[in-house]
């Protein structure tokens, strides 16, 4: 059967071959993307990499205004026994002077407001805090009772955070990132 | 490669046999020896056979050097500082290609501002400019990575700050920035993804340099007056006219160069890059590398909000405006004469536009604070103006000088004024 004879049995102009074609041509294109997408996989994090979820960390030596700094899927976590000046400068702030209103405390809510409370480790342990040293601007670590703020100052591109590690001033977006954590007994802090 | 019209005659019996078989030897000869240029050229012309020249140093210096370094977090920095104890001349051969990272640069601004200088990317040269756009952008990457491979500190922060604009896309930016390093932070698989792509990145430079040496060769190349080439005295032969030229000035080039590889071989390198990479302490002031400034001072000029877009994402998007916006250059001037000898204000304009990236670049090796906030932010606005205000607009509004009637008649114009004794014999060229 030549085209034009089935061309004739078809108004539109479209023939089942028309359609086989179309057909194939799909067939080969999802096959191309399946065949393709091991490759862009295999640069995700690996399983190693995912593996190192959790670490201990014992604070029996961190006095009040001491800091310690330990690395956790390879960024460093910020671990500070606050002093009492430093909460009370925190809830001076009122809210709507905040440049980023929402907690980043991925132990609480996700829309949790940022109250001092909220960034710390909650009520009984409002000294604490634990929270993820790196800039949410470009990634760089901040420096430690530094900046207009008296928290932390990132050199590499002039972001204030203050005594709750939030966001006051400077290019960064969002408060420092607090990661999932827990007291595991009063002086041992399970990160991940 | 020249759009026809060969005039290769094999002479030997064996070039008759290779040209009736594969006719490289003729491809060759039509490219690069008959190949018309021209006659009017000048030295800023000469930038192209540079870059190629030092493409093929980069790649030679490149491929021993991986003899010798170890892409692994443990072994990185210590297998770089043995390349420069150790290995036979390793330290000339990392300064080579150190320096000549550096000096491909230099080369390649020269080259792009002589082609905004003389509109080489007019009609009908608007691929032939893509194309190099695309080289840049892949300079830029090869470039990136290969400052990674040393592992010191500002291998490192730099990849951690140059990865991390990604984050800035709403929604997939973590994915994406997860996907580049391969885990969550710079570290082992990111180093050794970075050296299988600085490895494959130069080849790939190499086949679309080919696309634009064949894109050139259709269109054939521009010259200092914007006219297209007329008749036949308003050219010469590639070989020798132009081959001379082009290897004086690679000599000249070169004399620079190595004045920096064995005097100041570290000049344009940075001090905290000889410390090793430490995740947990970033240094004072990360400055990426000199070629990469005026767009590091564009990415932090922007400090505020606009609209829905946050003051990272605005800072990220004008950073690869500020790229993107060169590939659309050949529509945004909508001037008919070609040539800034014969356009006074857009020549104005373009030696501002030069100033003014060179003071971006100066801006980006301060820190980001106080008046320099002010200043790089100013100066970000012209180098957009210049583009997406300035080149539209000029066209519909300036007055050219007048235009020669052929290249043969702006060379024999120029010799007359200029100096008379010499008109003879360069009219007999």
């Amino acid at each position: 059967m030549s085209a034009t004879d089935s061309t004739e049995h078809h108004p539109t102009g479209h023939t089942r071959r028309d359609f086989l074609y179309v057909a194939t041509g799909v067939a080969g294109a999802v096959g191309a993307a399946a065949a393709v997408w091991p490759f862009i996989d295999q640069m995700r994090p690996d399983a190693s990499t995912r593996a190192l979820a959790s670490i201990q960390v014992d604070v029996s030596a961190v006095e009040p205004g001491m800091s310690l700094t330990v690395k956790w899927r390879g960024r460093p976590v910020f671990i500070r026994n606050r002093t009492e000046q430093e909460i009370a400068a925190a809830n001076e702030v009122p809210l709507d002077q905040l440049k980023d209103p929402i907690a980043r405390n991925e132990n609480l809510p996700a829309d949790e407001p940022a109250t001092d409370l909220a960034r710390s480790a909650g009520e009984g342990r409002e000294n604490w805090l634990v929270m993820l040293g790196v800039c949410t601007h470009l990634g760089c670590v901040p420096l430690g009772q530094a900046g207009d703020f008296g928290g932390w100052f990132c050199p590499c591109h002039g972001s204030h955070y203050d005594t709750a590690g939030r966001i006051r001033r400077g290019p960064a977006p969002e408060n420092m990132l607090i990661p999932t954590y827990a007291f595991v007994s009063d002086t041992v802090i399970e990160i991940g | 490669m020249s759009g026809g019209h060969s005039t290769y005659t094999p002479k030997s019996g064996l070039g008759r046999w290779m040209d009736a078989r594969l006719p490289l030897p003729r491809l060759l000869y039509d490219s690069f020896v008959a190949y018309p240029v021209p006659r009017n050229l000048n030295y800023a012309y000469t930038f192209g056979g540079i870059l190629t020249l030092m493409l093929a140093l980069q790649i030679v210096t490149g491929v021993v050097l991986a003899m010798h370094y170890a892409p692994n977090t443990e072994l990185a920095f210590v297998s770089v500082e043995k390349i420069m104890r150790d290995v036979n001349s390793g330290w000339l051969l990392r300064y080579l290609h150190a320096n000549g990272a550096s000096f491909f640069f230099v080369a390649v601004y020269v080259h792009i501002f002589r082609g905004l200088y003389y509109g080489s990317y007019k009609a009908p040269r608007e691929l032939l400019w893509i194309l190099g756009c695309i080289i840049y952008l892949l300079m830029m990457a090869t470039a990136f990575m290969g400052y990674v491979l040393p592992w010191g500190q500002m291998s490192f922060w730099g990849a951690t700050v140059i990865t991390g604009f990604f984050t800035a896309i709403p929604l997939v930016g973590d994915w994406i920035q997860q996907l580049l390093l391969g885990g969550f932070a710079v570290d082992n698989p990111t180093l050794n993804r970075f050296f299988s792509l600085h490895y494959l990145l130069p080849f790939m430079i190499a086949g679309v340099v080919v696309l634009h040496i064949w894109a050139l060769h259709v269109t054939g190349q521009t010259n200092p007056t914007g006219i297209e080439v007329k008749q036949k005295t308003d050219t010469v032969a590639f070989t020798p006219y132009a081959t001379i030229k082009d290897g004086f000035a690679m000599i000249l080039f070169l004399l620079v160069f190595a004045y920096f590889v064995f005097y100041i071989p570290g000049f344009l390198g940075h001090a905290d890059n000889s410390i090793e990479a430490n995740p947990l302490k970033t240094p004072a002031h990360i400055v990426p590398e000199w070629y990469f400034l005026p767009f590091y001072a564009i990415l932090r000029a922007i400090t505020f909000n606009i609209g829905p877009i946050d003051s990272k994402l605005g800072g990220v998007l004008a950073m690869f405006g500020s790229i993107a916006v060169l590939f659309v250059v050949p529509w945004l001037d909508t001037s008919k004469v070609r040539s800034a000898a014969y356009r006074p204000w857009y020549k104005l304009f373009f030696w501002l536009f030069v100033a003014n990236a060179i003071f971006l670049g100066w801006l980006g090796s301060r820190p980001a604070e106080g008046v320099y906030v002010a200043l790089a932010q100013a100066s970000t606005f012209y180098y957009f103006a210049f583009f997406l205000i300035l080149m539209p607009l000029l066209g519909l509004i300036e007055t050219p000088r007048r235009l020669p009637n052929s290249i043969t008649e702006a060379v024999l114009e120029k010799n007359k004024a200029g100096a008379p004794a010499l008109a003879q014999p360069a009219g007999e060229r």
